[in-house]
Order: structure tokens, then C-alpha cells, then sequence
């Protein structure tokens, strides 16, 4: 049936680590990872926890297609509250970490409490304990790695880690594995080192057995790599290319958000593209791009390597930051380039370096600079607060800072605490460019109306990745809708959220929606779970997880009035682009999408939409 | 009348190599042409030809042959790409 049906539930108080069998009903319900991580969670704690508390809990989730022959299936899902939001949390990691979790036996691990000293979890097949980590509290994620990997004599094993930021619980703290995969957005890291845990060292020899039908499935998921293999995105232009691809179209659609969302198209996108990632650069020849890389099982293969001119300012004497690494990402590049101005590549790729190395999430980092910079520039903060100069555009301030924030030095630790917090701070709320308090992605709420909507509604505040209506709205997928027209958003929005969620579940990549849709994903699910997973049973679980997390979110005492966008997007008009002079029609979309949702005018459920869905 | 043509992404190939590097090039033309005209011009391969914008909205692929550029439009073209 694919899950491994146990979990492992590890005290951190007690320092007990105990084998528990899954539920398999709830497995059944809400199948695996983002789904059945957070039914545990709601099941298991009070929605108003301080999210740093020990009775916060954190779970590391894979699903039922982790570590199988499924194309994408490496992903797994860190669920907790989030310390950033105050709301349910989910991040998703690709990478080789969570099939090495299921090749050891395991579908979840459960941490609670909290640790009286640094603490990492050793995980070998069936043996799990508790190891001392007190020479590894203070290290990078990527000492972390090569620490364990050593004393354990094993450099096959797989580490889920935190940095500096998630030990001094930076509020955007990310879990970090194989060097530069992470569960990056809502502060997942700081909730484990809140707990004193500082990674989960994986090895796992079992494989993934107990599929329901091997025949079926080792059919099913050939035909659907194939159907991967032949789609023009997924098979030429994200291998080529990467999610850096949209930096240039994003911007001439104008809606890529500029200095801190002043600006809808920013004049320097064409050199942090992923056009420009792939020339030559003038100082030494070498193009920044070196390779692109897949996770485990995927034949998508998206992922960024590139290599930082060694004469740039950010690493001229400093060696160790040479090498190829991780990155850019568009998210990545957005946040740290346009949102603040920047468009120097090399200074954008070694912030996001360091974002890898101590674990922060670049979106919300690069996004609260961005605010910094505006505060800055309106004469709110000045240079002797920073530290720097920082207006808009200044790579040397984005850097600087980067390193004071990682470190938790100076300035670092307000920017540490997310662009709500920072801007609440110095009296401008409005220049936060956040949802629930979660920084904004990469993309213009005012010329994109249902990504508007979908930010005001996100489960786990201001994010692409619960709804990407940009796959319709912009890229025509799977069927192309206008992004300046609110009529029929709320419907899109719903659709592509509770799809995502069944995807999420599975423990496939979100990326191959790209060419699938749940009529793809369902054979896949059935073959190895459950004949009963068809197109129909996983769009109502995918209605009744985002229905279970914004249940969660109501207990925790939000209410409609934070379905909400920043002043900027309601009020200031798009200045450039097709959408001059629009803002965002939430007021339009919100009513609808609260009736097609089943909920009160409150943003509650209504009864019969529990009852249909069986919450 | 003079137009902007900017090809990105695998496309980027079809450009003159003096214009590869910013991708995009300035165009002369005596009458308005048509997008479907510029596309034809450059010899683009149709499965390439995905998301076609002028001035950054989306031109349908049934509206490409019809629909006619002015002096100083932007005709920006993508084979087919997504991200996140």
C-alpha cells in the first residue's frame, strides 16, 4: 500500500523515541505528507500554541509515492505552526532526504516537547536515537552535513538540518537537506531550534515495498514519465532553463514586484534571468550556470548549479564560496534582485549561498530587505541603524545584510523578524508586503487578479505555491485565462488549491502538474495505495485538507478580515504594463470565493461543508 | 515604422548573434505587419512559438495573424516554459 505504516514519535523532553503505527485511516483520508502530516498536527495540538513553545510540535512527513519509481517522488513536507505567521505551516522539500526516510521504513516523524540540550536524531533503518549535538549547535547547515556524514563513517546518508538562523530562531528560519533543498517559507526552522533539534541523519537499505499492485504501477508511472518526457515544459524548457525562465516574462507582463512593490517591471530583470545565467560573463569567460540537477526520481530535472565569479566583491577572498552550488531559483532571484533593485547576478547567487549555508528563506529575506530599503529611502531608518547605506539597488547592502541576518548580528536580528514585525517596529505597517505575515513571492497581485486572491487566501499566508494560477493566468496551463479579469478567479483559485493539495499529499513534485493533472495523478496513487483514489476522491481530499488547515487557522483566531492584501495592492495602481493603473479587486473576488469554498460570510465552515467533506 | 522583437529562452537561437545577448532586436518595417509576418520573417518553428505577447499581453494563437503591430510595439515570444 506504498506507506510504510509506522511513524516515529520522538519526546524531546524525555528524550524517548518511540515506533508507532500509522493511522491508517486517516493515511486513507488526507494520503500522506502535507495532507496527513497536518491532520496530525491539528489532531494533536491546541491551534493557539506559541509556535516556539514545547507544545508546539514539528513533523517531518513523506507520502505513500516518497522513495517509489514515481517520477518526482523524492519530496516529503515539514508541518508545524508557524512561528512567522501564527498560522498552520507546510514546507516542501525535494532533494534525496525523504525517500532516504521511507527506504528506512518510516512515513513521519513526530518531534514534541523540547530537548534541555542540542540534540540531532540518528535514523538507520529500524535503529532511531537521540544523539549529542552540542558540537554541532553554532555550525552551518553544510558543516552539519559533513559533520555527521563523517562520524558516522557513512557519506551515503542524508541530513535535514538547520543553520545559525534556525538556532537563534530567525522567524523565516528554513530545514534545509542535501545542501541546498529546503522546506524553506513559514519558519519551519525555528520551530526546531526552538526544540534544541539540530538535523535528522537519515540512512535507509530497505527500499519501498508493499505497493498494492507492482505491475500496475511500474505500467502507470512509465506511461506518465513518458507523458513528462514529451511535454514541451517539463521535458525541454525547465531542464534547460529552470523556474528562471519566468524572470523575463513575469516582468514583461509587467507584474514582477519591484522595490519592495513600488514598481510592476524592473529595468534590470534581463540580467538576473535565466538567459542571463546561461551567457558568458564578460570578466572571465564562464557562464554562471554550470549544470542543472534533478532530486530523487525525477525526470523533470529543474534545478540550478552555478558557480559565483570568483573576482566578485562578495567572495574575492573567500574561497570556500568558489565552488558550485545551488541556485538561482526565479523565487530566489526575484527576492533578492528585483524586490530590492538589485540586479547584480554574482551578489544575488552568494546571498542565496548563504541562505542555503545557515538556512533562511531568500523570498521572505529578500522581500523584508526590500521594505528595509524603502524604510530607508523615506528617511525612517538611517545608515547608522542599518549599518549601511541602503537604498534600492545597492548590492553591497543586500549582501551586508545577508551576512548580519544569517549571523545574527546587528541590524540582522530586526530583519530576522520578517517585514510585519520590522515595519510595525519603525510605524509604517502599510510598506509590508505580506499576507497573514508572510512575504509575497514573485509575482504582482494587481496584474495577476487570481494570484491576488490566491495570496489573500493562502493557508499558510502569502504564497505562490498553494495556488499557482499563474500556470493559467500567464503560461496557458492547463488553459489560458486573463490575468487582468477577476471574473471566474475565485473558482480558478479554489481548483488550483485543493489540486495542489492532493499533489502535495502524494509526496510527488507540484512541477509535474506542469503536464499532469489529477486524472494523471490518480492511477498513480491507485496502483500503489488504493483502488479507490480516482480523479473525483482526490479533489474532495484535496477540498478537505485546505478545508482541515483553514479550520486550524480559525481555531488559532483568524478570521476573514485577514484574507486580506497590503494597502499597496488594493489602492496604488499598477504604474507600467498591460495592467496600468489596476489595482487588485479583492473585494470582487473574496464573497464568490467564500460561497464556491462552502463557508460563512465569517470565513468559517459552514455545517454542511464539514459534513460533506467529513471534518 | 520600427518594432522590438524579443526572443527568449530556446529561441534566443534565432536572433542575430549580435542581438543574443540583450534578446532582442529593433525592427524596420513600411507597412504594419502582423505578428504571424514577424514570426514567418524569423523562420520560428511553430512548436516553439508558445506564448506570444505584444507590449506584454497575450496575443491567442488564432488572433496572430491578424492581429497588426504598430510603430514602437514590443512582440515578445517564449517557447513553452513555466516555473514557480
Amino acid at each position: 500500500m506504498a506507506w510504510a505504516g509506522k511513524i516515529l514519535r520522538v519526546n524531546l523532553t524525555d528524550g524517548t523515541v518511540k515506533s508507532e503505527a500509522l493511522n491508517m485511516q486517516w493515511a486513507r483520508d488526507y494520503i500522506g505528507s502535507r495532507g496527513l502530516g497536518s491532520k496530525y498536527l491539528v489532531e494533536e495540538v491546541d491551534a493557539k500554541v506559541d509556535p516556539l513553545s514545547p507544545e508546539n510540535k514539528i513533523i517531518w512527513a513523506t507520502g505513500p509515492l516518497t522513495g517509489t519509481m514515481a517520477s518526482t517522488g523524492g519530496r516529503y513536507t515539514v508541518i508545524t505552526k508557524s512561528p512567522l505567521t501564527g498560522a498552520i505551516a507546510c514546507s516542501n522539500s525535494g532533494g534525496y532526504w525523504g525517500a532516504e526516510l521511507k527506504m528506512a521504513g518510516w512515513d513521519m516523524i513526530i518531534f514534541e516537547g523540547k530537548s534541555p540540550k542540542p540534540v540531532y536524531l540518528y535514523v538507520n533503518d529500524d535503529v532511531a536515537e537521540l544523539r549529542d549535538a552540542a558540537h554541532l549547535w553554532g555550525k552551518s547547515v553544510f558543516q552539519t552535513e559533513e559533520i555527521i556524514k563523517k562520524t558516522h563513517q557513512d557519506p551515503l546518508m542524508r541530513i535535514s538540518s538547520i543553520g545559525k538562523a534556525g538556532e537563534n530562531q530567525v522567524l523565516f528560519a528554513a530545514v534545509v537537506n542535501d545542501l541546498h533543498r529546503a522546506a524553506g517559507r513559514s519558519g519551519v526552522g525555528a520551530v526546531a531550534g526552538s526544540k534544541n533539534l539540530k538535523a535528522i541523519a537519515v540512512r535507509g537499505t530497505k527500499g519501498v515495498g508493499n505497493i498494492r499492485d507492482p505491475k500496475a504501477f511500474m505500467q502507470v508511472t512509465f506511461e506518465k514519465k513518458k507523458i513528462l518526457a514529451e511535454n514541451a515544459v517539463t521535458g525541454q524548457g525547465l531542464p534547460a532553463y529552470g523556474t528562471q525562465v519566468l524572470m523575463n516574462v513575469i516582468n514583461e507582463v509587467g507584474a514582477l514586484p519591484t522595490r519592495n512593490h513600488r514598481d510592476v517591471q524592473f529595468e534590470g530583470a534581463k540580467d538576473i534571468s535565466a538567459e542571463a545565467m546561461k551567457t558568458p560573463r564578460k570578466t572571465d569567460g564562464k557562464t554562471h550556470l554550470v549544470t542543472n540537477q534533478a532530486c530523487f526520481g525525477c525526470t523533470i530535472a529543474c534545478g540550478r548549479i552555478s558557480k559565483i565569479d570568483e573576482t566578485h566583491f562578495t567572495v574575492v577572498n573567500k574561497p570556500e564560496y568558489w565552488g558550485a552550488s545551488g541556485g538561482l531559483e526565479y523565487e530566489a532571484a526575484w527576492a533578492l534582485g528585483a524586490a530590492n533593485g538589485v540586479n547584480d547576478l554574482e551578489c544575488l547567487q552568494y546571498v542565496n549561498v548563504l541562505c542555503n549555508e545557515e538556512g533562511i528563506d531568500p523570498i521572505s529575506f529578500g522581500a523584508t530587505v526590500g521594505a528595509v530599503m524603502e524604510l530607508y529611502e523615506l528617511g525612517v531608518l538611517t545608515k547608522e541603524q542599518i549599518g549601511i547605506e541602503a537604498p534600492f539597488g545597492s548590492a553591497k547592502a543586500l549582501a551586508f545584510l545577508a551576512e548580519e541576518t544569517v549571523n545574527g548580528r546587528g541590524f540582522g536580528k530586526e530583519i530576522g523578524q520578517g517585514a510585519k514585525r520590522l515595519t510595525a517596529k519603525y510605524g509604517r505597517p502599510e510598506l509590508a508586503m505580506h499576507s497573514k505575515g508572510q512575504e509575497f513571492p514573485a509575482y504582482d497581485g494587481r496584474a495577476i487578479q487570481g494570484i491576488g486572491l490566491a495570496y489573500a487566501t493562502s493557508n499558510r499566508g502569502g504564497c505562490h505555491l498553494r495556488g499557482y494560477t499563474i500556470a493559467s493566468e500567464v503560461l496557458g496551463i492547463p488553459v489560458k485565462t486573463d490575468p487582468t479579469e477577476s471574473e471566474g478567479k475565485p473558482e480558478l483559485v479554489k481548483a488550483f488549491q485543493d489540486a495542489t493539495a492532493a499533489f502535495d499529499s502524494s509526496g510527488l513534485c507540484i512541477f509535474t502538474s506542469f503536464a499532469w493533472s489529477l486524472p494523471d495523478l490518480a492511477p498513480q496513487l491507485a496502483a500503489a495505495c488504493d483502488d479507490g483514489y480516482t480523479t473525483e476522491e482526490l479533489a474532495k481530499i484535496g477540498e478537505r485538507i485546505w478545508n482541515m488547515e483553514r479550520d486550524f487557522n480559525n481555531r488559532a483566531g483568524f478570521t476573514a478580515k485577514d484574507d486580506t492584501l497590503p494597502k499597496r495592492l488594493l489602492e496604488e495602481a499598477c504604474k507600467t504594463g498591460p495592467s496600468k493603473g489596476k489595482v487588485n479587486e479583492l473585494a470582487k473576488m473574496l464573497p464568490k470565493y467564500y460561497e464556491v469554498r462552502g463557508w460563512n460570510p465569517d470565513g468559517t465552515l459552514k455545517p454542511e461543508t464539514r459534513a460533506r467533506l467529513g471534518l | 515604422m520600427k518594432i522590438t522583437l524579443k526572443l527568449f529562452a530556446s529561441l534566443t537561437d534565432w536572433l542575430p548573434p549580435e542581438a543574443r545577448r540583450e534578446n532582442q532586436v529593433a525592427l524596420d518595417y513600411d507597412s504594419a505587419p502582423t505578428v504571424s509576418e514577424v514570426i514567418e520573417r524569423f523562420a520560428l518553428p511553430p512548436k516553439s512559438v508558445h506564448l506570444v505577447l505584444v507590449n506584454g499581453a497575450f496575443i491567442t494563437p488564432d488572433m496572430r495573424s491578424n492581429h497588426r503591430l504598430a510603430d514602437g510595439d514590443v512582440l515578445a515570444i517564449w517557447p513553452p516554459i513555466a516555473g514557480g
